[in-house]
């Protein structure tokens, strides 16, 4: 319990009588970096919406740092910093008044903006109007805000959305930086594994409101079994071959064949029994399926 | 309390570059400055009507009262109404404010108690250059007999009386601005409100004191009656009332608003 910087128990959610968020149980461990993994409208950014309390979550389903969340929503609101949907900020004023007046709600030293400023690399454009940068520039600064008050956990929905591949690795460092070298616990939202993958201890994949898989980045990775490959002139033949002889094939095309991987040996006898009744085996390898596609898999069935 | 003083600091850092702000200070000046200006390139006529002290003050105050009561004040009002709700609208900032770890009632009632904290200033405003300007004319033209009288308690408790009369105005536009984040539903439904508050004043209705569109007409109108006005009438009873009653309202639907 101690160690759950999140929790959510059989959270539920409506929007009028549609149910957005269903039976979640998120557990967010403290020093993780949590990739919170679904596509669009799967509920990820209601689901951040209740962990800020701008959504009333049910009494006892929320517990933030291990406190219930309505009943200590300032305390637990206190250690942590959000960037939800686009960025929040002001276009009338400078990306360092942002950042000032945000320091003022959170009554810190105002010094702190320019620190922010030099570490999200926005100081050149700290005195320009923040309503003129560009997508990406708004995202930093977004990013700035969530982190002004040094929080132990941070909520980032969708951070890298419109940045450009340099911006999207220099987030990705700086999160990893954060949880590694700061002790942070990050949650952060995405609709693309590839992005979470790189960055993510844990990830937590939900659609249509549901959690379908939560658990480490190598948890995820077992799920995927992998495949053998057989490529084989005459493939129909040697497929019929091959389940007279007790395999169970995944898939036959005209030159190619999938079953289960089950061992190296295992791989040889087939090898072997192919090359013996004539077939030309001209390819055997094992495949992996990735991860891209097991999240397509996990998220479709459902 | 901190919340509160915190948020209301923040209000103004956010605001103090916007035309809402300005308007507070600008409006006071250019109106008093026009009026003025006025009588001092029509000091001639002025002189030879020889009006007494008071009267002097009351034909000079006269001037930018009439107009900030019928029309300036409540668009004005309506305005700032708009205004404080719409820089969170425009930005999308609802949420990141109230993901603030602050109290969320301080947060609503700052930005209430910023919109009347300006309206207050910019009729402090008035009263005061009115005031001083008129002070200004004593010097600048000789025979002026402002100096017969002194305005300054009728002018506070006029420009008091209108204050007070302007709430009820606020909280009605206030609620409609926090509702609805577009330009023209607040201000359309404001500036109808406006003309039919005028109407309905003007054509005597008994229960006009009901339309807060029309008390700052009503504030003024009452007050030219003899001696010094009084300021708690029916329609700035009504007007508080508003303002307390509507404001609770406020606070419910801005607490359920942030969260989509």
């Amino acid at each position: 319990m101690s160690d759950l910087i999140i929790e959510t128990r059989g959270l539920n959610y409506y929007f009028g009588t549609q149910k957005v968020v269903d039976d979640l149980s998120l557990k967010v461990k403290k020093g993780s970096i949590y990739g919170f993994l679904g596509p669009n409208g799967a509920g990820k950014t209601t689901s951040i919406k209740i962990l800020l309390n701008l959504l009333k979550s049910p009494k006892d389903t929320v517990f933030l740092f291990g406190k219930e969340i309505n009943s200590n929503r300032i305390a637990s609101l206190k250690r942590l910093g959000a960037l939800v949907e686009q960025p929040a900020i002001y276009a009338h004023m400078t990306g360092r008044e942002n950042l000032v007046n945000r320091c003022m709600l959170l009554n810190i030293d105002k010094a702190k903006s320019t620190d922010l400023l030099e570490l999200v690399g926005l100081s050149d454009a700290a005195n320009k109007k923040a309503g003129k940068y560009s997508l990406g520039m708004k995202q930093r600064l977004g990013i700035a805000l969530a982190l002004l008050s040094d929080p132990e956990l941070l909520l980032l929905d969708e951070p890298t959305n419109g940045l450009d591949p340099n911006g999207i690795i220099e987030i990705r460092n700086l999160m990893i930086d954060l949880a590694s070298k700061h002790g942070k616990t990050i949650l952060v939202s995405s609709h693309l594994l590839s992005e979470i993958e790189r960055i993510a201890s844990h990830v937590g994949i939900i659609n249509k409101g549901k959690l379908l898989f939560q658990g480490t980045i190598n948890e995820l990775h077992d799920l995927s079994k992998p495949t053998l490959e057989i490529e084989v002139q005459n493939a129909a033949q040697a497929a019929s071959l091959l389940t007279e002889n007790g395999y169970e094939l995944i898939a036959t095309t005209e030159n190619k064949i999938s079953l289960l991987f089950k061992s190296a040996e295992e791989n040889g006898k087939i090898n072997t029994l192919l090359v013996q009744n004539g077939f030309i085996v001209t390819s055997i390898y094992q495949i992996r399926k990735d991860l891209e596609h097991l999240f397509l898999d996990i998220t479709k069935n459902n | 309390m901190r919340s509160l003083l915190i948020s209301l600091q923040s209000e103004f850092y956010k605001s103090r570059k916007t035309l809402a702000f300005w308007a507070a200070i600008l409006l006071p000046v250019v109106i008093c400055g026009l009026i003025t200006f006025g009588f001092y390139t029509n000091s001639e006529k002025i002189l030879k009507m020889n009006y007494p002290g008071m009267v002097l003050w009351m034909n000079y105050s006269g001037g930018a009262l009439g107009v900030m009561g019928m029309l300036i004040l409540p668009f004005y009002v309506i305005f700032m109404a708009f205004s404080v709700n719409n820089i969170e609208h425009k930005n999308d900032t609802w949420k990141t404010l109230f993901a603030q770890p602050l109290n969320k009632l301080s947060i609503y009632a700052a930005k209430y108690l910023y919109a009347v904290l300006l309206i207050f200033c910019c009729l402090f405003l008035f009263a005061s250059l009115t005031y001083l300007f008129g002070n200004l004319l004593q010097v600048l033209v000789k025979g002026l007999k402002f100096n017969e009288y002194s305005p300054i308690e009728i002018l506070s408790k006029l420009y008091l009386k209108l204050f007070l009369s302007s709430l009820g105005i606020l909280s009605v536009q206030f609620i409609i601005s926090l509702i609805w984040s577009d330009f023209l539903k607040p201000m359309g439904i404001g500036f109808i409100g406006i003309i039919m508050g005028i109407i309905l004043y003007t054509k005597g209705w008994e229960y006009a004191y009901t339309v807060p569109y029309s008390h700052p007409s009503m504030a003024l109108t009452m007050a030219k009656g003899k001696g010094t006005p009084e300021i708690f009438t029916q329609e700035i009873y009504t007007s508080l009332i508003y303002a307390v009653v509507l404001f609770t309202v406020g606070y419910f639907i801005v607490a359920r608003k942030s969260v989509k």
